[in-house]
């Protein structure tokens, strides 16, 4: 165990990437991400470590580049928020498409209008669907730790995928907190030197993110899934080296009190912990309800969200997203397909809450949890929205 | 746990002083979390920062409510801002002024502990210049257990480099002369 350092979350993210030894950053500064993109510029001006950082004009230039310096077998990293992440939608299909290992740091916040630089997960839920591996970072820790295991997971030779890491804006970037730093010995011994498959070199030419006709493109989509689909057993293994060497461990699904849980509350994110907390509360005041923490959102962990709610009886999701005239939010469209076959299908309840920095305080985990208990069917709601 | 909310104007350093202190608390092997308002900056406008010190690790992330220290780094707040809500019963009002204690508890109506120092004072006559956030850190911990006097010392030095001697000395100036008022 290494000594607990103060720090402020954004800084130590940087600290992180500079750990991993990257040759190229190309990042493009956005609140709540600016710290990471001015102090990750200080690391590489100072000459602490022997990189590249791109002041590029754009978020969408900024991934091109990645791109571009990643194909080149680079190590590469960028980091945005909200506005910045949908201006860059546009390169992350190809980024994945191209199977490369380029990390990212989503510094949550979110989506105007109109015009909120506060934390929610609109902006992630805007790309979901952009084949990238996705985690989300519950406190600086976390933020240390999945940001460098990101980089072993999309370079492994069976991922070869981007990754990101979810860092809720403001909550976590701009808290200063304890954490534990990793040496360098260390991360050297976990991350090896990047291996690429194959890259662009005027020695050896290869092309690569090709035009697809229509009798083949739907053969690339298969693959990119199912390379998607894969890399959870790879992702699960890196955590596994990860706590041989740190003592931390990770899954995709964390639980919490959840033996004999008659309700499930559903988190992603810096709320696990608040969460973590009003179950404290509750179970003092003997209601059996337990925490399920996602920190795998892409690829989805199918298996490990079942195990985690087996037997519990409703499932209270907190869904800090909307998807306007949807069915209901992005987690629990996930998590209502994943039971539609079941036969015992828990009641699945959710809740809207938290968006563009709307506080949530351990009462309102408390009533969410009341509230689900008492439906009688699944239902969808803004949770303390006044009308 | 304790809970300290700070208000200030923006550019007087509020957050600079969440910050110094949680790293303190934090060298000393205790749990912190120093955190701002997360409100756009604006210079000269009321903005509020937050510290949580624990000895065991802090779970909470929500927001401070119910504080049991609040720090008013410019008195000029009082009347604008209501800076004793949600403020513990047991808890302290700690106040940069040169005006006496029952002339604060008329103007906030409030009969709880008060601590109070003239921290630009101090400032002034430290530093040249009338800006008494790391000076009011010294009232601060004086008025509550939350760090010992010897661990400020290091992240002061370590953020403002030179300038860290007369801060630091500024800071216990005001250590010495906060004065309580039940």
């Amino acid at each position: 165990m290494g000594k607990r350092i103060g720090m402020e979350v954004a800084i130590a993210a940087a600290e992180a990437v500079a750990l991993c030894r990257i040759d190229m950053a190309a990042v493009y500064p956005i609140t709540p991400q600016s710290h990471i993109a001015e102090h990750l510029s200080d690391i590489v001006h100072n000459g602490q470590i022997d990189a590249e950082f791109l002041t590029v004009e754009s978020e969408h230039s900024a991934m091109s580049a990645c791109v571009g310096a990643s194909a080149a077998g680079a190590r590469v990293y960028t980091a945005t928020s909200s506005q910045g992440l949908i201006l860059m939608h546009e390169i992350l299909p190809i980024a994945s498409a191209m199977r490369l290992p380029i990390v990212m740091g989503v510094c949550n916040r979110a989506v105007s209008g109109p015009l909120n630089i506060w934390n929610d997960h609109s902006d992630i839920m805007h790309v979901r669907e952009c084949g990238w591996i996705q985690l989300f970072a519950e406190n600086g820790q976390e933020v240390i730790d999945m940001t460098i295991q990101a980089f072993k997971m999309a370079e492994h030779p069976e991922v070869m995928l981007p990754a990101l890491v979810n860092i809720d804006g403001f909550q976590l970037t701009h808290m200063i907190e304890p954490m534990e730093m990793p040496s360098q010995e260390e991360v050297d011994k976990f991350l090896p030197e990047r291996k690429p498959f194959a890259y662009l070199h005027p020695d050896k030419p290869v092309s690569m993110g090709c035009f697809n006709m229509p009798d083949i493109f739907m053969e690339t989509m298969k693959a990119k899934d199912m390379a998607l689909r894969n890399s959870k057993k790879t992702i699960i293994k890196v955590w596994k080296d990860w706590a041989e060497i740190f003592g931390r461990e990770y899954q995709p699904v964390e639980t919490y009190k959840m033996k004999d849980a008659e309700v499930a509350i559903v988190t992603m994110g810096s709320m696990g912990e608040t969460a973590s907390v009003a179950v404290d509360e509750m179970r003092k005041a003997k209601m059996k309800v337990g925490l399920v923490k996602i920190k795998l959102w892409r690829p989805f962990p199918e298996e490990e969200f079942k195990a985690a709610v087996k037997g519990c009886k409703t499932i209270a999701i907190m869904d800090r997203a909307v998807s306007f005239g949807g069915v209901n939010g992005p987690v629990a469209a996930e998590i209502k397909s994943l039971f539609y076959h079941e036969q015992e299908r828990p009641k699945i309840v959710d809740f809207i809450m938290g968006l563009g920095g709307r506080d949530v305080r351990v009462e309102d985990f408390i009533s969410m949890a009341e509230r689900a208990k008492k439906k009688k069917e699944d239902t969808f709601e803004f949770l303390g929205v006044r009308e | 746990m304790i809970e300290i909310r700070w208000h200030g104007r923006g550019g007087q350093g509020a957050v600079t002083s969440v910050e110094i202190l949680a790293l303190a608390a934090i060298a000393e092997g205790k749990y912190a979390q120093g955190f701002p308002s997360f409100g756009p900056e604006r210079r000269g406008a009321p903005v509020m920062a937050f510290n949580r010190v624990a000895d065991l690790p802090i779970k909470i992330r929500s927001g401070i409510y119910e504080p049991d220290v609040v720090v008013v780094l410019d008195p000029s707040l009082i009347g604008l801002v209501n800076v004793i809500e949600g403020l513990k019963e047991k808890g302290i009002l700690v106040v940069n002024t040169s005006k006496p204690a029952d002339y604060l508890r008329k103007q906030l109506n409030y009969k709880g502990r008060i601590a109070t120092v003239d921290a630009t004072a101090i400032a002034r006559e430290e530093l040249g210049v009338p800006i008494a956030n790391t000076t009011m850190i010294g009232a601060v911990i004086k008025a509550t257990d939350a760090i010992s006097l010897d661990s400020i010392s290091e992240p002061i030095e370590e953020r403002f480099g030179r300038l860290a001697e007369r801060n630091i000395k500024a800071l216990k100036r005001a250590y010495q002369s906060v004065k309580f008022f039940d």
